[in-house]
């Protein structure tokens, strides 16, 4: 080693250098943000000046007449999301708790290892699969079911052809859950184990420990897995676009078809024909990233309320 | 090592110049398996011109073409008088083949063809018609026992020149379809599901009990799928075919000049009415003279050996008579 640094020279350039390449690299990510936003909001000029904020509240998307409205979008891709984080998130918390706590040895690694694989099969394949499983298990067994206990909410009702809400939300769920699972998973791995041998020396159940000794110390790591799956689940695309039923109206009902912000943009963008209607669907693009932002700023916010005056590990 | 480039550099070059002319389009997927067929026997029977073509779609060929980024654009509906005016590029339409969508649905328990009636179609898209046992549908098709169940309907959810044809036919046989939703690449739909592309349509029809969709003829054909018949203006119930599709072309009398005209609905006793002509858009004066030299050449081949081969990829050919006037046409491409 020292003779390596005695033969290099001067390594004052170097460091600098390194300054300076690491600089940029860092700098280059808000390049690419600022460029995204300019080139959104440049190309949506005249669908904004023409609908203003209406176009955010408008509930009407009718290419032949020129009149747009992002609201229907927006709230597809807010409601299939949360329903989606509804599902994922107890789900993918319980496989990391079994898998940090209580799996045997001999089954951690293959569980793990499936969970990994779940996050790498493109979603184009879970489209095709939820064409051909989800969709006639929603329409045949898990509707029904619904409808029969749950129709009384309204949020069950209505004519069920398993494609719709729902459906997407399930392939959504299943979509988010490896990320969420997996990062859960090393977060409580890292909680160290004097916390779990002091908190179970106190005399607590195994139950008491995972949620005093393991959560409670993981909870800012889990909220952050939370939010990662979040941002998955609102710019998903393609399982989506197949499941959804891209209809661009807003039902209470769950098994209704709707439409999100990123299905209308891949659906419509390449036979887009009017100036307007190009101006429109850049806008819708621009709405799906403010949508993204304010809700990693909300989420954000969340994060730090819940951790704000309490201690980093428990006491 | 630079010298090593530069002579790659120079050969490429020299052969760019002195070999092959190239030219560039871009449009409608829907006519690409025979545009493809076309341009690779085209390359190969007349060396010296090579055509790539990439299908982007019909609203892409049209904004492409028109911003003269390529050299020729194909569209499945024709440009609007606005398009036209605010193109930079002025372009003439000249037809190649027809095309021509079929009405497909999934009736567990009946086995026989289903008849439709454009008024019915408009009515089942429209939410009116919203069972299988309707009075309307009944009335179409004597002696088939329609159940009584929920109709889904199924359309195209991406933009595309299928959903045109369809909306255009519609319009053309109810007002109330014209009035409250109109015809264009993608429309605002009163109900239904949407799915992405001929191949999401058929599936999902295939796999919703009581559902109905359109797709194009060449896909019901090459994948066998069975689909109903439509009834023409003549008012006979007429199943789609090649030959229907070219008899509906030329049953329509007054063809302008500009060959932007819609064949939905068209007059003949044998025509299928849910067809429509597919155009390439060409550039009426090419920056280039080598370029429209080059156009004009595959045109006239495309009418003398390409509409020969139409029907073998399910395509129809155009009618004679109006080969004979498009030969004219190509001729004043300067």
């Amino acid at each position: 080693m020292r003779i390596y640094l005695e033969k290099r020279g001067n390594g004052k350039i170097a460091d600098g250098a390194f300054f300076g390449l690491v600089v940029a690299c860092a700098l280059s990510i808000f390049a690419i943000v600022v460029a995204i936003v300019i080139v959104l909001f440049q190309r949506s000029a005249l669908s904004r000046h023409t609908f203003g904020m209406s176009f955010f509240r408008s509930e009407d998307w009718d290419p032949v007449s020129g009149l747009f409205g992002a609201y229907p979008f927006i709230y597809g891709t807010l409601v299939s999301s949360f329903l989606a984080l509804l599902i994922a998130v107890p789900l993918a918390i319980g496989v990391a708790i079994f898998v940090t706590e209580l799996c045997p040895k001999f089954l951690r690694a293959p569980i793990s290892f499936l969970t990994e694989l779940l996050a790498a099969i493109p979603s184009v394949i879970y489209g095709l699969w939820g064409i051909f499983v989800l969709v006639p298990l929603v329409r045949d067994h898990v509707g029904p079911v619904l409808e029969k206990y749950l129709g009384w909410t309204g949020f069950f009702t209505g004519l069920n052809i398993g494609v719709g809400m729902l459906t997407a939300s399930l392939i959504l769920a299943i979509m988010i859950l490896p990320i969420i699972s997996s990062l859960t998973r090393d977060v409580m791995r890292a909680v160290p184990v004097s916390q779990r041998e002091g908190v179970l020396a106190l005399g607590a159940t195994r139950w008491e420990m995972i949620r005093t000794g393991v959560l409670r110390n993981a909870r800012i790591g889990i909220v952050g897995a939370v939010i990662l799956g979040l941002g998955r689940a609102l710019g998903e695309t393609m399982a989506v676009t197949m499941l959804i039923g891209n209809h661009a109206e807003i039902h209470k009902s769950f098994f209704a078809p709707a439409s999100t912000l990123a299905s209308v943009i891949a659906n419509e963008f390449s036979e887009a024909t009017g100036d307007l209607y190009l101006s429109s669907l850049i806008e819708i693009g621009l709405a799906l990233f403010v949508v993204t932002i304010l809700v990693n700023a909300v989420a954000r916010l969340l994060i730090w309320a819940v951790t704000r005056g309490a201690p980093a590990r428990s006491t | 090592m630079m010298k090593v480039f530069a002579a790659g550099f120079l050969a490429v070059a020299t052969l760019a110049s002195c070999g092959a002319q190239s030219l560039n389009g871009a449009g409608a997927t829907f006519p690409n398996p025979i545009y493809s067929k076309w341009f690779y026997e085209f390359s190969q029977q007349k060396g010296g011109v090579k055509i790539n073509y990439q299908p982007i779609g019909s609203g892409g060929g049209i904004r492409q073409v028109s911003d003269g980024t390529v050299d020729f654009g194909a569209t499945d509906g024709p440009m609007s008088d606005e398009q036209i005016n605010s193109a930079k590029v002025k372009t003439m339409h000249i037809p190649t083949v027809l095309g021509a969508v079929v009405p497909v649905y999934n009736l567990p328990g009946v086995n026989k063809e289903l008849n439709f009636s454009g008024d019915v179609l408009a009515g089942i898209y429209l939410g009116q018609i919203t069972k299988w046992n309707d009075p309307r549908i009944a009335k179409d098709n004597p002696g088939v026992n329609l159940p009584a169940d929920s109709i889904v309907p199924v359309y195209r959810a991406d933009g595309s020149g299928t959903t045109y044809i369809y909306t255009d036919f519609l319009s053309k046989v109810s007002n109330n379809w014209q009035s409250s939703v109109g015809k264009g690449t993608s429309v605002k739909w009163p109900t239904g599901i949407g799915q992405k592309g001929n191949e999401g349509v058929a599936g999902m029809v295939r796999q919703t009990p009581h559902s109905i969709g359109y797709v194009e003829l060449i896909y019901a054909l090459q994948n066998k799928m069975a689909f109903g018949t439509v009834k023409n203006a003549a008012g006979h119930f007429v199943k789609a075919s090649t030959q229907g599709v070219t008899d509906a072309a030329a049953s329509v009398k007054n063809i302008p000049a500009d060959y932007r005209v819609s064949i939905t609905n068209a007059p003949g006793a044998t025509a299928y009415p849910i067809s429509s002509f597919t155009w390439l858009l060409v550039p009426v004066h090419a920056t280039d003279p080598n370029k429209s030299k080059a156009i004009k050449g595959f045109l006239e081949w495309m009418l003398e050996h390409g509409e020969g081969e139409a029907s073998s990829l399910s395509y129809a050919p155009l009618p004679a008579a109006l080969q004979t006037r498009i030969k004219a046409t190509i001729n004043t491409i300067q």
